[in-house]
């Protein structure tokens, strides 16, 4: 292997990256868009959701109730009905997710010792707020019937609940690291995957396959530059991270910065492999896409927990990159774990990036087929 | 010929796409410092031969050496020695004249002060030394093609593989092109060539007329001419040239249209003249001149078609 000859390489794409205006902007405003867009859109957090209340009881202590309700940030109270047939209309219309039913003798049965019922309806058609709704929904009247009972005698068991690692359980602190994690996954193919496309389109790679330049150099003389644009816009949206987001970040950047370059050197190598399969730009821009993209949304543990999966499915996501790098971003943001606490992660995303890099090498010919 | 002095050689060279044979079976040698040219129309093989050379297509069968390195095993040695030039032009568009130098050095490992030196070369050789910054993609096609052929020459290679270079060039600078070859080969290089142009192949040591994957004969130009045209070519002027070629035809003599002239290859010239003249006059069409003439590459290759 010769070092000049991948200087050569490496200088050579650094060029056509600083002339073509297109792929400069898909290297460095398309990761700062999707940080904003997805950073804003997605939140797991369910605030004042609309619910309409209709209080059969009216005592003091429905009214108790109902006033603790619309007190909680979760919910803002949308109007009273009198009747539990006017509740219907309001779900239909989707003026309101959630409707509260309080029966008549609810005051008359917790005085007497008896178990009070409250009806609650939650609209089903979006099944994460809705799981979320009855979350709070217990949470208040549990909070309720807790503050009832000490009126009437001690608890037996007294909970003090405390979060750590994501104090104010703001679902943006925990979102925003992962998301990270999958916005450089797809960056990371998408910039290399045109590459090699791009050689054989404009045919170029003709002349290229006949100098003796080596396959590994090649390979390694075009990942350089992407690994320098990669790594800029790891600290882009880390920076944005901290200082827009304002997620907290308790870990040490010097482990940030090593194990994002291991992870963009699997990222990389995937995207370089894409586009030594593929031959063409369009094709290889859209693989690389899907190949990154939902596995990494779906199954890397940023949207849903991986131990909630199908076994088939768990076993799946130990061939997804992102799956090691959401958890290590995540654990250095909200942890701020050292290295040793990483390793099964960094070694399995040092096996990736191995791997596929030997891949990519292996199917790349010089010659024409 | 001695096997040292041996640049190329190919025996029963075979390249298959599916059901289609682009090279069938094709073999030759070619020795150094000698101008070896590829003759045949486009889609004759051309092409899939030199790209088989330079160890950038696996042949289906048969095999060579190119500097006595093996096609098929030793390829990758083969691209240390060789420069090898595309039909399409292959340099970086976007990259300017000094930048796609400074590249291809480094592909060929042209390093320290010879890299400087050979740059100069290229540039001079090219008539871009000032125009060194310019992006290649608003170059004129002449001139691309010489910078190519410079990047292909940066490591000084001994064999030198030249896929139509002058395809798409204007007549000046493809005589040009053709005086940068003939300094090539007094270099001591020995020269692939493949060309549709017959004025061309003229300008080669040796020729391989190549037709539809085969070769049809090979020789020096003036062996071609002798040795396969026993027949002669008469040229004949006429006030109307399209009805006379029809006339001609009509009665059975082989002519072919060369400009605003026929040609006619004919077995006697002693009764073909009259006979000729006999027809036109018939068809009231006034004949100015008829001469026995030398046959060219293009009337070579027409017969050999023809028999084929």
């Amino acid at each position: 292997m010769k070092i000049s000859r991948i200087k050569a390489i490496a200088k050579k794409e650094l060029i056509q990256i600083r002339r073509d205006p297109l792929s400069l902007a898909m290297a460095f405003l398309m990761p700062v868009m999707l940080l904003f867009i997805f950073g804003y859109a997605i939140t797991l957090d369910v605030n004042n959701l609309e619910t309409v209340v209709c209080d059969l009881d009216r005592s003091t202590l429905s009214r108790e109730l109902v006033a603790e309700f619309g007190e909680s940030e979760y919910f803002t109270i949308i109007d009273h009905v009198y009747s539990q047939g006017e509740i219907d209309g309001y779900l239909d219309r989707g003026e309101a997710l959630v409707a509260i039913t309080i029966p008549r003798d609810f005051s008359e049965d917790i005085k007497k010792g008896r178990p009070a019922e409250l009806q609650v309806i939650v609209d089903g058609s979006d099944s994460n707020s809705a799981t979320i709704a009855l979350g709070y929904i217990s949470g208040v009247t549990g909070l309720f019937s807790k503050r009832i009972a000490v009126r009437q005698r001690p608890p037996l068991i007294d909970t003090r609940m405390r979060v750590w690692f994501n104090e104010e359980l703001e679902s943006r602190n925990y979102i925003i690291p992962g998301l990270i994690a999958v916005i450089m996954s797809v960056i990371a193919a998408l910039l290399t995957s045109l590459t090699v496309a791009r050689e054989w389109e404009r045919g170029t790679m003709e002349q290229l396959i006949s100098t003796p330049v080596k396959t590994p150099e090649f390979i390694l003389g075009k990942l350089i530059p992407y690994f320098l644009i990669g790594f800029i816009d790891m600290l882009v949206s880390v920076l944005l991270a901290v200082f827009l987001f304002g997620v907290p970040m308790k870990g040490s950047l010097f482990l940030l910065a090593g194990l994002s370059s291991l992870f963009l050197f699997g990222g990389l190598s995937l995207g370089m492999l894409i586009s030594i399969v593929a031959k063409s730009q369009l094709v290889a821009s859209q693989i690389a896409m899907v190949a990154t993209f939902l596995p990494a949304f779906l199954l890397s543990g940023f949207m849903y927990a991986i131990p909630n999966m199908p076994r088939p499915l768990q076993i799946i996501t130990y061939a997804i990159p992102a799956r090691y790098f959401v958890s290590m971003l995540k654990d250095i943001f909200l942890k701020g774990n050292p290295l040793h606490m990483l390793l099964f992660e960094t070694a399995l995303l040092g096996i990736f990036g191995l791997v596929v890099f030997g891949i990519a090498n292996k199917k790349f010919k010089k010659r024409i087929e | 010929m001695n096997e040292k002095n041996i640049a190329v050689k190919v025996e029963g060279l075979t390249r298959t796409f599916g059901d289609f044979t682009a090279v069938e079976g094709i073999s030759f040698s070619v020795s150094r410092g000698e101008i070896y040219g590829f003759l045949g129309p486009n889609g004759a093989g051309k092409s899939t031969t030199i790209k088989m050379l330079c160890g950038l297509l696996q042949p289906t069968d048969g095999d060579g050496t190119v500097g006595g390195l093996d096609i098929v095993r030793e390829s990758e040695k083969i691209k240390k020695t060789i420069g090898y030039m595309s039909q399409k032009f292959s340099l970086y568009d976007d990259l300017s004249v000094e930048e796609n130098i400074t590249f291809f050095s480094g592909m060929y490992g042209v390093t320290g002060k010879t890299r400087k030196e050979r740059k100069e070369w290229v540039l001079e050789m090219a008539g871009l030394r000032d125009r060194r910054t310019v992006i290649t993609k608003t170059l004129p096609g002449g001139i691309k093609q010489r910078l190519a052929l410079g990047c292909a020459l940066l490591h000084e290679p001994p064999v030198l593989f030249l896929d139509e270079p002058t395809s798409g060039v204007d007549p000046v600078s493809r005589r040009n092109f053709w005086s940068l070859i003939y300094e090539m080969a007094k270099g001591g290089a020995t020269v692939f060539v493949t060309t549709h142009y017959m004025d061309e192949a003229e300008y080669c040591d040796r020729l391989a007329l190549i037709y539809r994957g085969k070769i049809i004969a090979e020789g020096t130009p003036t062996e071609l001419k002798v040795q396969y045209m026993r027949r002669s070519v008469l040229e004949i002027e006429t006030d109307r040239t399209f009805e006379a070629l029809e006339v001609l035809g009509r009665s059975g003599i082989e002519t072919a249209l060369f400009g605003s002239l026929l040609h006619a290859v004919v077995d006697d010239i002693k009764t073909a003249t009259p006979e000729i003249e006999r027809e036109l006059g018939k068809a009231g069409i006034k004949v100015i001149r008829v001469d026995k003439i030398m046959p060219s590459l293009e009337d070579v290759f027409v017969t050999l078609i023809e028999s084929a």
